[in-house]
């Protein structure tokens, strides 16, 4: 059977290195030669928030910033499915604003008219999630270009580099005929983007289908008084959509302090337990083993004094 | 029980007594891992993680009873109920998530720190042929299990993962193609492989308890082996279970959990991928579609397989990726060394360390983005991963020559980790220096 097994470990190797040879001289003999797309792709920018961290908690003004720059432009395309009205109450807000808000919601919850069974929309309570600005996704699709604005709900948490990449995306947007990258380097012409798509460095395949939502200083009037720059929008809407994603987010930090702390605790009393539990153990085998180092430096010495190398 | 001087269970409250005479259950318990169970004084810290793995299960069946009152196994409601329901109106749903989200990743580190263990210490040898194989059933269960259970979030990685698992099927000829459609209930995942998929991952775990007892059992009948390899001489060698592994398990338990505590509290997205936060897409597949992290050394293998030799690369894949974990049912009768521990195979041990960094190597390349040199070099991994246990461990097992055994576990615990090779009354010669007469 060894031997069975053994041919059939071989056969296997064999296919293997042999795959392996081949690719390699594959390789070596036309190497594949660097996508656009993976040459020009940059990582998303260095942001900080101080939801950042273990100890991370929100900074409500900034998220209510953020918020208002979803209401105010986001929200024309993008859905926010999975949060309700009510849960606003974690940006700081009391439940008459929050009535305020959903009621003067600009899309309508869709309904039905009690009186003749048409569908109808009514304005949405607290209780309501956020509706969606499009009834369908061929709604969506015809409304943008074809393309699907995708729903907001989780984005930090579905995009590698979650907030950052939300920052960078929405501060990335340049002149695909004039950018140059780190080295000076300019776009080839068939990276370029197509009609109807924008070139941004920071999405993945270096063309995205949205258009720079962003554009000019001001574009929001924060109720705060904070100057609008493009990158203050920018950024307080990638707080925002770490907020959407991870609403529990202060209550994990805590709570995971708390167990931390009790588990080391429980650890360190538990560890000394052990101590104790097992110090007679470990003794006992010491009294009367003749292998014990005291007891073989007690030997070691008898046997020197008798005259003995030891 | 496996030793004579086993302490015998003797009820002291009459309840206990009375429920004795009846019912022998707290025998059973006191038998299996109490005062009853006597086991090797010289354990190290590797063989905590037999009971860890037991936690992390109970964690997984507690936390996922729970989350399974909330969820909706519905291709419409699945990703809802568990990013909307569950992580926002739940009470404490968002913990329970990813405490059962974490609590996967945890138990398969545990379990593959325990079958490394096992592969060192040469766990599998006879008399423990049986506890070896009933422990692979486990991880095969285990490995079925979070397949499944990362499918029911219904995220695009749910999907394209199932997809691809399930695809592993029509690679075989003929019976291939409708045999995947038949378990799967439709040509490709939906909602007939969704909900089928729920059931069996709500299923599976309770096997996995049922074949821990028989694991537990296999392992109580030549009882637990040890760091030297040497059997159990008298009482000497041994400690009851309770209170001493009680203690020494209580408090790596919980530092274990602490580490665990650390990474669902502060890092809870750490070990998963971002594209299973977007919602399942039939119609749009991701750019690079792996599994969970502890799968990735088999993906790795399967996807070495890049050249039809008279079967097709795909069904090859299938094949060494399925045969990677099959062989390891074999190894009792692969590795005939009369030496259980590799602390005393000077060539095995060597051997053993370059079968981890081969793994680990197996998992990066299964785990990244595929280009011609992780190719090359998942290939020449896979291929040592075969010629290691199928070639190299019966040879070595047929030439090496062990270094000397000490007489008995009680002499290896007076010399501590560092020395334990040291034979009865003698410590181990350093390589190189040259004996001198006494």
């Amino acid at each position: 059977m060894r031997f069975i097994l053994g041919f059939i470990g071989s056969v296997f190797a064999a296919i293997l290195l042999f795959s392996m040879i081949s690719n390699l001289a594959t390789y070596a003999k036309n190497p594949p030669a660097p996508l656009a797309a993976e040459e020009f792709h940059r990582e998303p920018k260095v942001l900080h928030l101080k939801s950042d961290g273990p100890f991370g908690k929100f900074d409500k003004a900034q998220l209510q910033r953020g918020f208002q720059v979803y209401s105010e432009v986001c929200s024309a395309c993008h859905s926010l499915k999975l949060v309700s009205f009510r849960d606003l109450k974690g940006l700081g807000y009391n439940d008459a604003e929050i009535k305020k808000i959903a009621s003067d919601w600009k899309t309508q919850v869709p309904s039905i008219n009690p009186d003749t069974g048409e569908p109808a929309g009514r304005k949405a309570l607290p209780s309501d999630n956020f509706p969606a600005p499009f009834a369908n996704e061929v709604a969506a699709r015809a409304a943008n270009n074809n393309a699907l604005p995708p729903d907001l709900s989780l984005m930090t948490k579905a995009r590698e580099g979650g907030p950052a990449y939300v920052y960078s995306l929405l501060t990335g947007y340049r002149n695909a005929d004039t950018y140059r990258d780190e080295q000076g380097k300019p776009l080839p012409a068939d990276a370029k983007p197509p009609q109807g798509l924008h070139f941004n460095p920071y999405f993945a395949n270096l063309n995205v289908a949205m258009p720079p939502p962003l554009t000019t200083n001001g574009q929001v009037a924060f109720a705060d008084g904070t100057n609008p720059t493009v990158d203050q929008m920018a950024r307080d809407v990638a707080a925002f959509l770490v907020w959407t994603a991870e609403p529990n987010l202060e209550n994990r930090h805590a709570a995971g302090l708390a167990v931390a702390i009790f588990l080391l605790v429980a650890s360190m009393l538990g560890y000394l337990a052990y101590r104790q539990i097992w110090h007679d153990a470990k003794r006992a085998v010491r009294i009367t083993g003749a292998l014990d180092p005291k007891n073989q430096a007690k030997a070691k010495r008898a046997k020197a004094r008798q005259g003995v190398a030891g | 029980m496996s030793f004579s001087w086993a302490r015998p269970y003797e009820p002291k409250h009459p309840v206990m007594k009375w429920l004795d005479e009846r019912l022998p259950l707290p025998r059973l318990a006191y038998g299996a891992v109490g005062g009853g169970y006597p086991v090797p004084r010289n354990l190290n810290y590797f063989w905590n993680f037999g009971v860890l793995a037991g936690i992390f299960l109970t964690i997984q069946i507690v936390t996922g009873i729970v989350l399974a009152m909330h969820y909706f196994a519905t291709t419409d409601g699945a990703f809802n109920s568990v990013n909307g329901l569950i992580m926002r109106d739940v009470n404490a749903g968002w913990l329970l998530r990813y405490a059962h989200m974490n609590g996967a990743s945890f138990f398969f580190i545990v379990t593959y720190i325990h079958i490394f263990r096992g592969l060192y210490y040469g766990s599998y040898k006879a008399p423990r042929e049986l506890v070896w194989m009933l422990g692979l059933v486990i991880y095969l269960l285990m490995m079925a299990t979070a397949f499944m259970g990362y499918v029911l979030p219904w995220g695009q990685m749910s999907y394209w993962g199932a997809q691809v698992i399930t695809g592993f099927f029509s690679a075989f000829p003929l019976i291939g193609e409708p045999l995947r459609v038949w378990l799967l209930g439709g040509y490709a995942p939906d909602e007939a492989a969704l909900t089928r998929f729920f059931s069996l991952h709500y299923l599976l775990p309770f096997v996995i308890a049922g074949v821990v007892i028989l694991h537990i059992w296999a392992l109580h009948i030549p009882g637990s082996g040890n760091p030297t390899g040497v059997d159990v001489k008298d009482e000497r060698d041994t400690l009851p279970f309770h209170p001493f592994y009680t203690a020494k398990d209580g408090w790596f338990a919980a530092t274990v959990l602490l580490v665990y505590a650390l990474v669902t509290y502060f890092a809870p997205d750490y070990l998963g991928h971002p594209d299973n936060y977007i919602p399942a897409n039939p119609l749009a597949t991701p750019a690079h579609i792996v599994p969970e992290w502890y799968f990735w050394p088999f993906y790795a293998i399967l996807r070495s397989f890049t050249i039809d030799f008279i079967l097709p690369a795909k069904l090859w894949g299938v094949l060494a990726m399925f045969g990677s974990i099959l062989l390891l049912f074999f190894l009792p009768w692969l590795d005939k060394s009369p030496v259980r521990s590799g602390s005393y195979r000077p060539v095995f041990k060597r051997f053993f360390w370059l079968l981890v960094i081969d793994v680990l190597i197996l998992g990066y390349v299964g785990g990244a983005p595929l280009n011609w040199w992780r190719t090359a070099l998942g290939q020449f991994a896979s291929a040592y991963f075969f010629v290691h246990f199928l070639v190299i461990l019966p040879l070595v097992s047929a030439f090496e020559t062990p270094d000397p055994l000490p007489s008995s576990i009680t002499d290896s615990v007076l010399h501590g980790e560092e020395a334990e090779a040291a034979p009865a009354g003698q410590t181990r010669p350093r390589r190189g220096a040259t004996a001198t007469a006494g």
